[in-house]
């Protein structure tokens, strides 16, 4: 059975048809890429499954049950987490305590959701920075703690949204590790990634958005031969190059 | 730390025995607000909702003390619940129109004031709680009565007011619901897509804020035996309770105390001082300095800055 079962989201922003009737399904432990040209609607697709915007259309089944018109955290509590493509770190509270506020929606007492937000950034390697307040973490730091804190809520389902944005070639290729270990351990994961060499390799299937619509969608390799996708990305003259 | 306090709190019961009904009177004053301002805090400060019409809650708590008592004859001791209920109520209704429909920064500021505004209108215009003359309280020194004989009584129920919402304060910081605020108030999205229910969480803030408040309009009617409509609902009181913590540090457990025990010395030896060169109303401006010092130099308060002098020290 399907973990999220997506059928028909339509989203408009006035007369802009941001998402138009898309169908996504992920199954359980899969990593499901979702790429697309900037503007393509990708976000926008994040902030309908996880509650921040409400569909104009369509149904989002999360887990068998639907997830339409709930509050984000409460689909939080579901059990999908999303991170933000613009990090939302509490910046005056140290990398331990934004973790902690995470820990809290699954551990209600303090002394209990500390010790798990602890094991949390511990595995993301942000352990040396475990007081640091987070306002002064770098780019890529700030993305651990993104991804820790999504993590620290105990999700089934992780909705990353542009983790790997920024950063430089060394972090990226211990993201993509990092990203490979969550799903190895169990989580589902949806991906949104501009790094192609990442999405490709992380990805098990990749649907790919082009002005709100799912114009193509296989295995990383299918999707890098079609023919729309080229189109969508470069423009219709790297299809057909025109003769010299 | 604790043996700092508790030595603090030692000096301070002793104190009344030491000084003159002058300094007392001072002193009362000091802890009424901070305990004010603590109440505020919760609201204001940790969650970061600022609310500047918190007199509102002062005046409902008095009113309901002062008139239950009158009429039906309820001592304050009973009547103050009830006050910081009836204000609680005020509180959820600010805060649900505030919070549900997203009213941030200065508009939830304007809808407070609105409130706050809106009694103190009701109360001038309805003579059943005494119109425009406000109500006045006749002197029994009964202690039933929430009246005292000695000044020194009256310090001991505000020192408690102050010492009693500090320690809830302290608790609160230290459980999930203190976690929250203190997150709210830096992103309240990301604290949506990590579970928190932040409109029930504000919700809960509000009301404990304002009940807090409401319990202390007891103390203020019961002190001052008189409650004018101007007076107890009007902006200036809110800002009396709003500046305190702010000065001190908002969102820090010892802010609005620190900020009491700045503000209201200056504010009484600047009135006593401008008055007797003839200036009234000097001691507003140097208020007004004073915070825009405050803004200037120390954005998060005096207890922060303090903590940080502390630290360096070897």
């Amino acid at each position: 059975m399907s973990l999220l079962e997506v059928s028909g989201l339509t989203k408009r922003f006035g007369g802009l048809l941001a998402v138009g009737g898309l169908d996504l399904s992920l199954a359980e432990g899969e990593m499901l890429g979702l790429i697309g040209p900037n503007g393509a609607g990708k976000t926008t697709v994040f902030n309908l499954l996880s509650g921040f915007l409400r569909p104009d259309g369509g149904e989002i089944r999360f887990g068998g049950r639907n997830v339409v018109g709930l509050k984000p955290h409460e689909i939080c509590r579901l059990g999908m987490a999303r991170t933000f493509q613009i990090v939302r770190p509490f910046p005056r509270l140290s990398v331990l305590d934004n973790v902690k506020v995470a820990a809290l929606a699954r551990h209600p007492a303090m002394a209990r959701a500390l010790e798990a937000a602890r094991a949390v950034v511990d595995r993301v390697g942000l352990g040396p920075r475990v007081t640091d307040l987070a306002g002064s973490l770098t780019l890529a730091d700030r993305k651990r703690l993104e991804l820790a804190r999504a993590l620290a809520t105990e999700p089934s389902l992780l909705l990353l949204d542009e983790v790997m944005a920024g950063l430089n070639a060394t972090e990226i290729d211990a993201m993509v590790r990092q990203v490979a270990a969550i799903n190895q351990g169990g989580i589902s994961v949806l991906l949104i990634e501009h790094n192609m060499r990442a999405v490709m390799s992380l990805s098990h299937r990749i649907i790919v958005l082009s002005f709100g619509e799912k114009i193509s969608s296989g295995t990383p390799r299918e999707v890098a031969a079609d023919r729309r996708v080229i189109e969508a990305y470069l423009g219709e003259e790297y299809v057909h190059p025109p003769q010299a | 730390m604790k043996l700092l306090a508790l030595l603090a709190v030692a000096v301070l019961v002793a104190l009344p025995f030491v000084v003159g009904s002058y300094v007392v009177t001072v002193l009362i004053f000091i802890f009424f607000y901070a305990y004010l301002g603590q109440a505020w805090n919760i609201v204001g400060g940790y969650a970061g909702q600022l609310s500047a019409g918190h007199a509102a809650f002062v005046g409902i708590g008095g009113y309901a003390a002062a008139l239950l008592s009158a009429h039906a004859g309820l001592s304050p001791w009973i009547g103050m619940w009830i006050g910081g209920a009836l204000a609680a109520l005020l509180g959820a209704v600010i805060g649900y129109l505030g919070f549900r429909f997203g009213l941030r920064g200065f508009y939830f500021v304007l809808l407070t004031v609105a409130f706050a505004e809106i009694c103190r209108v009701v109360a001038l215009n309805v003579d059943a709680v005494g119109g425009a003359l406000g109500l006045y309280i006749t002197f029994t020194g009964n202690p039933r009565q929430f009246q005292f004989q000695d000044n020194r009584a009256y310090y001991y129920v505000a020192l408690v007011l102050m010492l009693a919402s500090t320690a809830l304060v302290r608790s609160i910081e230290r459980h999930r619901f203190g976690a929250y605020l203190t997150a709210i108030r830096q992103d309240e999205g990301a604290c949506e897509a990590l579970g928190v229910d932040t409109l029930r969480v504000k919700m809960r803030a509000m009301i404990l804020s304002s009940f807090l408040t409401g319990v202390g309009g007891t103390f203020y009617a019961f002190y001052l035996f008189s409650l004018q409509p101007n007076a107890v609902f009007g902006i200036p009181l809110s800002v009396e309770i709003i500046i305190r913590p702010i000065v001190g540090g908002a969102g820090t457990v010892m802010g609005p105390i620190l900020g009491s025990f700045i503000l209201s010395p200056l504010a009484e030896i600047s009135r006593t001082y401008f008055a007797q060169g003839g200036w009234n109303g000097a001691h507003l401006i140097v208020y007004g300095l004073l915070l825009i010092a405050v803004v200037l130099f120390l954005p998060q308060g005096a207890y922060p800055a303090l903590l940080r002098l502390a630290r360096r020290r070897p």
